[in-house]
């Protein structure tokens, strides 16, 4: 069982990342805790204990442990992006990809901590957490959650591929209507809604790689002044004398402030550059939710267009055919149900999305805030200490010069 | 632009102290897109010919430039960020203390020593010149030339100023005239000759190289306290009459041209006469080739072994100085290594806060809501901080290759032991070889004197022998005192200057330690400070 420093208490708020939001006044607080490494080999994966505490009247019981594991969460997030169109689902951490670093002990932390995260942000959005799948989640037996994994045939598409059918609906509708262009709405609202997101992307995820690069950089440093402080101190041996001994003790500090520098770059992975890995999630997750808005759009359009088809051909078949007419109104009637609940559709996420952005931006405010303060506060307390070590060695040197 | 940074970050970084300062002055990089103008304000940023940006260096009687007040980083962001605003002041009396003072002369112990008389040389002013003496290409051969900018007082000047334009090939002549005159004595190297092909370097980058390890190499000349003092150091600096001072390829054999040796007042000090010609077996091929036969034979009937140095302390105190040798070279690559991870954190730092930058003006241009705007201000304050912070540690790693220098110096200095106590070896073989002649002539003229006392009345043939051979004793016997003296004056010299390098080494490394960690300490305290502020601007967002 793998257990970190935060979680030795197991339960409660001990594993709570700062970023996992409180919850409204009826009572819903989950965590993800003790990540375990379950089966062998290839088929070996991470396990966690997901606690429940609650007073909701839909829940059975004030608390519950259910044992999930990642894919368990990745069901969670596609059943709440398909019934709930229009909400910007909470981001999952990536799956990945490296072997080695899969089962590397600061990787498994990282995802807990991401994991408790997405929990509890659904927790507390208003909507979501009403979900009949969360509660499945959160309580459902793990054979239960395994046979719903397996039914769920991934009718979800990730962005990527929500573009592909975003292309084919194009090409269709390009093809009905006999156009070129692409039907998209052209309100200014939408355009620069779009515009926003995806530059802020592209932003984000550049602060964010150069955050992880001194995460790297802060190790690298460590690592060389743990060997130059070798070094030193085996220089100051063949000297002797109180040359040598004050080479000794620069070698000793140079370790000291090696491993505090160690320390530091753990703090700011898990404080500093995982909220701001979260934040590019969570706009990719927004951007899902655009995307989607966009083929309801254009499901509308096309729709309409081809109600106008539909009602010329009922007019020529009035005149032509009339026989077949009959069946023409039914379709058309059809139609016109079908265009009526694509409309209710999009306004629905037009609608939707308008609340979530105001809750996104201030959500992320004071996600980001807390980020930077994390950030300054590891930064400030690493150079006091590296100024401190330092400082403690001057007058042993100065001892020297005698 | 960038090629120059390419260059300066890619030279080997110990190159120049002046180059690393300049990493100050040239940043990486333009303006980002989005703000549209570049900084072509600020004139320090504007990319300046290589020669200009080092007039400041080059003059001996200015120190180091001070650290930049003025960040020519962005001169677009700069009304977007805080210009840096505590006082460097502070600082640079850190350095003031410890380093300036030393860095006039480049020489370590200088300010104990010799206070009153200085000699100051700075090489300035590269220029291409025709080489029409020596040149096989007709009117196609080049060169560089190079100022040499004397100050002095000393009196064996002429005066105590002077301009001389001279190549490098000057520089080896005189290095090679030292070497002579200052057998034992640990001469600073001199620069390398060797050509780095003209594909991984451009040329301007390369004469820039030159130009600065020529003046290392004439300052550390100047450092020493018996070779500042030379003739041959003087007529270098100070004679204009003739700008082609290197000696023709048929005086190299013979050594230090016939001028200079009569001049010498330097020859003088180093206790030679024109008999220890013959001992000066440096040029002397055919004595070389017996000496490299006599250290290989095993048996040439003498009764010592070969090349024993009976000096006991001697042998202690130069192991003890090769072990030091080798630690300081694996300190100092290490040393290497940690200025790298440090220009490294400091350049990662920077690419943070401008990604931040970038992200606060987007957002503050397109806010709709206030928490949008309130996001963009903490990102301000924080891109500011590693900004600054970026700057902290490029000045820090400036200050640290300074500081660290010393032990590249010193590895320097052990290459120059080297060469003085292989002068020693040398001259231990030349008096063995001699010795070992003088009594093989001897045995030979004993032979001939028993086989002619067996003729009655004398061998006139054998008789005219034996007086050619006493003759050649004579003249070894001669030899043999001229190559003890100098033996005995070059283990002088190696004392001498075993006990003058282990007294500044102290110093120098006590001084380099303390640079160090006060500059270390300094840094992290200002760093400190700079995120400190950050902590409170940003505390409202702490969770109960």
């Amino acid at each position: 069982m793998i257990t970190t420093e935060q979680e030795k208490s197991g339960s409660g708020t001990m594993g709570q990342s700062p970023r996992s939001p409180s919850s409204l006044p009826s009572f819903l607080k989950v965590s993800v805790t003790d990540p375990a490494k379950l089966g062998s080999g290839v088929q070996s994966y991470v396990s966690y204990k997901v606690i429940t505490k609650t007073n909701l009247p839909e829940y059975d019981g004030n608390e519950k442990i259910v044992i999930r594991r990642y894919s368990d969460f990745v069901w969670l997030r596609d059943r709440l992006y398909e019934k709930y169109m229009g909400i910007f689902i909470p981001p999952l951490p990536e799956k990945s990809t490296v072997e080695k670093f899969r089962l590397s002990a600061e990787f498994i932390e990282t995802r807990r901590q991401a994991l408790d995260v997405f929990i509890n942000r659904i927790a507390a959005h208003p909507e979501l957490r009403q979900s009949e799948d969360l509660r499945i989640f959160l309580q459902a037996s793990e054979q239960t959650m395994e046979s719903a994994r397996a039914v769920d045939t991934n009718i979800f598409t990730k962005s990527s591929d929500l573009m592909q059918i975003f292309k084919d609906v194009q090409s269709k509708v390009s093809h009905v209507l006999g156009k070129e262009k692409p039907v998209e709405e052209s309100t200014a609202e939408y355009q620069n809604l779009k515009n926003y997101i995806f530059q802020l992307e592209d932003r984000l995820a550049e602060a964010q790689k150069h955050a992880y690069n001194l995460v790297k950089r802060h190790r690298e440093l460590g690592q060389s002044l743990s060997d130059f402080g070798k070094a030193v101190k085996v220089l100051g041996n063949c000297e002797g004398d109180a040359l040598g001994k004050a080479f000794s003790e620069l070698g000793e500090t140079a370790e000291i402030i090696s491993s505090r520098l160690e320390k530091e770059a753990h703090s700011l992975l898990m404080d500093f550059e995982e909220p701001l890995k979260d934040y590019v999630r969570a706009i990719q997750s927004v951007k899902d939710t655009i995307t989607e808005r966009a083929n309801a759009f254009r499901r509308q359009c096309e729709l309409e267009e081809a109600i106008k088809f539909k009602e010329i051909d009922l007019q020529k078949l009035r005149l032509t055919r009339p026989d077949k007419v009959a069946e023409a109104e039914r379709e058309f009637d059809e139609l016109k149900a079908d265009a009526a609940e694509a409309t209710k559709r999009f306004e629905t996420i037009v609608s939707r999305i308008n609340d979530e952005m105001v809750r996104f931006q201030e959500q992320k405010t004071a996600d980001i805030g807390l980020a930077f303060h994390e950030f300054a506060k590891g930064q400030a307390r690493l150079a006091n200490d590296v100024a401190r070590a330092w400082s403690s060695l001057l007058p042993r040197v100065e001892a020297c010069s005698a | 632009m960038m090629g120059y940074e390419q260059g300066l970050e890619e030279a080997h970084l110990y190159a120049s102290k002046e180059q690393m300062a300049s990493l100050v002055l040239s940043d990486h990089h333009p303006s980002p897109p989005s703000n549209g103008s570049k900084s072509l304000e600020d004139p320090l940023y504007s990319s300046p010919p290589f020669a200009e940006i080092h007039a400041n260096d080059n003059h001996p009687l200015h120190s180091p430039p001070p650290k930049q007040t003025v960040d020519p980083t962005h001169t677009s962001l700069n009304s977007f960020l805080e210009p840096p605003s505590y006082a460097e002041a502070v600082f640079q009396s850190f350095d003031l203390d410890s380093g300036n003072v030393r860095s006039l002369d480049h020489s370590p112990s200088a300010s104990q020593s010799f206070s009153s008389d200085y000699l100051r040389i700075s090489v300035s002013d590269p220029r291409k010149e025709q080489d029409v003496a020596g040149s096989l290409v007709p009117g196609g051969g080049y060169y560089f030339s190079y100022l040499i900018t004397t100050f002095t007082n000393f009196p064996e000047f002429s005066g105590t100023e002077f301009n001389v334009r001279r190549r490098f090939k000057d520089v080896v002549a005189l290095s090679e005239r030292l070497a002579e005159s200052y057998r034992g004595f640990f001469i600073p190297m001199r620069p390398d000759k060797s050509v780095v092909e003209s594909q991984v370097m451009q040329q301007i980058e390369f004469v820039e190289q030159r130009r600065s390890a020529l003046e290392k190499y004439l300052r550390r000349l100047a450092a020493h306290p018996v070779i500042r003092r030379s003739s041959e150091l003087r007529v270098f600096l100070e004679d204009s009459g003739t700008t082609d001072v290197a000696p023709r390829m048929v005086d190299q054999q013979v050594g230090s041209s016939p001028s200079l040796g009569s001049v010498d007042g330097g020859a003088a000090a180093a206790g030679m006469s024109d008999g220890t010609q013959a001992a000066k077996t440096g040029r002397d091929f055919f004595r070389i080739f017996r000496e490299l036969k006599q250290s290989v034979t095993n048996d040439w009937g003498g009764t010592k072994p070969p090349l024993v140095e009976e000096d006991r302390e001697f042998v202690a105190r130069k192991e003890k100085l090769q072990e030091f040798e080798q630690q300081l070279s694996n300190v100092s690559q290490q040393a290497e290594l940690l200025v790298k991870s440090q220009q490294d954190i400091g350049e990662t730092m920077g690419q943070l806060g401008l990604a931040f930058v970038k992200l606060t003006k987007f957002e503050t241009e397109v806010a709709i809501y206030d928490s949008q705007r309130a996001r963009a201000a903490d990102m301000k304050n924080v891109a500011t901080a590693a900004v600054k912070a970026s700057r902290l540690f490029r000045e820090l790693n400036a200050q640290t290759v300074k500081h660290l220098d010393k032990l590249h110096e010193y590895l320097g200095v052990m290459l120059a032991a080297n060469n003085a106590f292989s002068e020693r070896s040398s001259a231990l073989l030349t008096v063995q070889t001699l010795l070992s002649d003088l009594a093989s002539l001897n045995s030979r003229i004993e032979k001939l004197e028993a086989a002619s006392s067996k003729i009655f009345g004398g061998d006139g043939w054998r008789i005219k022998k034996i007086e050619e051979l006493q003759e050649s004793v004579r003249a070894t016997e001669d030899a043999k005192n001229s190559a003890l003296r100098e033996y005995e004056r070059i283990k002088d010299n190696n004392r001498k200057e075993l006990e003058r390098i282990d007294k500044e080494k102290h110093d120098d490394f006590v001084s380099m330690l303390k640079g160090f960690v006060v500059n270390q300490a300094g840094y992290a305290e200002k760093m400190a400070s700079v995120w400190k502020a950050v902590v409170e601007e940003t505390s409202e967002w702490i969770c109960e």
